[in-house]
Parts: C-alpha cells; structure tokens; sequence
C-alpha cells in the first residue's frame, strides 16, 4: 500500500480521529446508517437523495431534502450525523486519492 | 439553517456566550462557529482539531497561503460562505488583496509563485472531478513543491472539502463584508480551535 509508506503526520492523525468517532463513536444514527453515508452507498429514499448531493452537488441541496427525510421519521440529531458523515466520507475520497497520486508519483521519482 | 437543533438546540451556557461574542463584536456568531458548538463530541472538537492543524499547525506553506487554497477549493466547490470567509482571511494575512482577487478570477495569470499555482491548480482538478493522478503530481513537485507541502495542501484541501459541504447542506447564513472581515480577524488571532 502506499500510504503506508508514508510518514504518519499529525494532520493525517487528527483526520483519522475525526473520521473514527463519527463512524464508531456513540451516536442516534446506527453505526451501520453512518457507514452508508460516509461511503454514500447502499442508502435508501429518500435518504439517498439528501446524502448523494451531500457528497457530490452540496449547492443543491434544498429544504425539501430535509422536509424528505424527516418525513420518513429520520430526527434532526440523525440528520445532523448523517450530513456530517456524508460531507466528510467524501473528503476523506478525496485526500487519500490525493495522497495515493502522491505516493505514486513520488516513487517514481525514487526509482528513476 | 436548515436544521432546527442548529438554530437553538445549544444549553444556556453556549446561548450565553453567543449572545457575549455577538455583544462584544456586534456580529452574530456566524454559522461556522455555530456548527462546531452543536454537540461537540460527536464533530465540533475534533474537527476544530483537524482544522487548526492543517490551517495553523507547522508547515513550509504561509497562513496567507493556506487560507488563499481554502478560498480556492472553495471556489471550486462554489460554496459562497467559505469563498467570503477564506478570501477574506487570505487577503488580511498576506495584506495583499489584489493578489487574491487575481488568483481567484483567473489562476494562470494571478502573481504568485510557480509552486503555489501548481498546487491550486491541482487541488481545483481534486475537488471538482474527484481525482487526480500522478501526472498530475509530478506536475506540483516539478514545480519546487516538497512532497511534504503536497501532503500539507491535500489535508487543507480535505478540511475544506468537509467544510464546504455542511455549509451548502445545513443552509450557512453568508454574512455581511463587515461580518466576514471580523471573521477574518479573528481567524489569524486565534486560529480553528
């Protein structure tokens, strides 16, 4: 693996703090719920709806995707996790896409 | 916002101190700073952490720089609130507001050095299309870029990645110019903690 080539730097460890008491820590939503929204898959209507553009189009996210889920019976505490789950499952895509593009690169470096 | 916990679920001792910090720098306490006193311990605590490490921990990157890269991931991400908030604060810690405004209307011709425009650019590609390869990297560090100011943008990129979308999703206020330059102080005094 490459990260693991890396260094472990401080920022990278208080990411991955952040990450493990959202998904692990004690919660309203089920830890199963949060891994769905962190990895935006394998999520239901309408909550799929809210979280997808969470993940991928924030600006259009609307009151009607919130007045959705809180209809399906989903509290505003559920909610308030979910979002934040959602919002940082795809950062978290982000950096360590970065970070493997990174690493590939920086070894090439090294063998040539 | 667009949850109602966000508006007024917080105990009296956090309405107490919102209504000092709106009394003392007559603006409201902007939604930001709203979101991470809402339950702390499920998100705020840490993500004050992650934040303030990425924005202020050590680094060969400036302060200015890394509020220009949150502003322009920002931008990327068409998130008006944090593109007022970090354009704000990248224009009082290099006191150079021209150059942000430059740099945010068009990179390639904006008056900073090869590396950082590397390093924007890159970080743009990563936040709009989701990815970004090793091309694109060796591109950054053949640009004088180390590969620890690589890893240094990618976790302010993450900060404000995560930021971006829970400003857009929970409905953030955008304030006032007035309200984001308060900001903006307050920000470079004391930091993400």
């Amino acid at each position: 693996m490459h990260r693991a080539v890396l260094t472990d730097d401080k920022k990278r460890a208080a990411y991955r703090a952040l990450q493990d008491r959202i998904l692990n820590g004690e919660g309203r939503a089920s830890p199963e719920q949060r891994a769905r929204a962190f990895g935006n898959a394998g999520l239901s209507p309408p909550l799929d709806g809210l979280l997808g553009k969470v993940a991928t189009r924030p600006t259009q996210v609307t009151d009607a995707d919130f007045a959705a889920a809180r209809a399906a019976g989903f509290s505003e505490d559920e909610l308030f996790e979910l979002v934040i789950c959602a919002a940082v499952g795809q950062s978290a895509r982000l950096y360590d896409a970065g970070l493997a593009a990174l690493a590939s690169a920086a070894a090439d470096q090294e063998d040539g | 916002m667009r949850l109602d916990v966000l508006n007024r679920g917080y105990g009296p001792g956090t309405t107490l101190l919102f209504a000092l910090i709106r009394l003392l720098s007559r603006h409201p306490v902007p939604d930001a700073a709203r979101l991470v006193f809402y339950r702390p311990d499920f998100y705020g605590s840490r993500a004050k952490q992650f934040t303030h490490e990425a924005m202020r921990g050590p680094s060969a990157w400036s302060v200015g720089d890394r509020e220009l890269m949150a502003a322009y991931v920002s931008q990327a991400n068409e998130c008006a609130f944090c593109i007022g908030a970090h354009s704000a604060t990248a224009r009082r810690a290099y006191r150079d507001g021209p150059k942000v405004a430059a740099v945010l209307t068009d990179l390639e011709s904006a008056p900073v050095e090869d590396g950082l425009r590397a390093t924007l650019r890159m970080l743009g590609k990563l936040t709009r299309e989701g990815k970004v390869d090793a091309d694109d990297m060796r591109q950054v560090l053949s640009a004088g870029v180390s590969r620890q100011q690589v890893e240094d943008a990618l976790a302010v990129c993450a900060a404000f990645n995560t930021t971006n979308r829970l400003a857009d999703a929970f409905g953030f206020e955008v304030t006032s110019p007035d309200g984001f330059e308060a900001g903006a102080t307050y920000l470079l005094k004391r930091g993400y903690r």
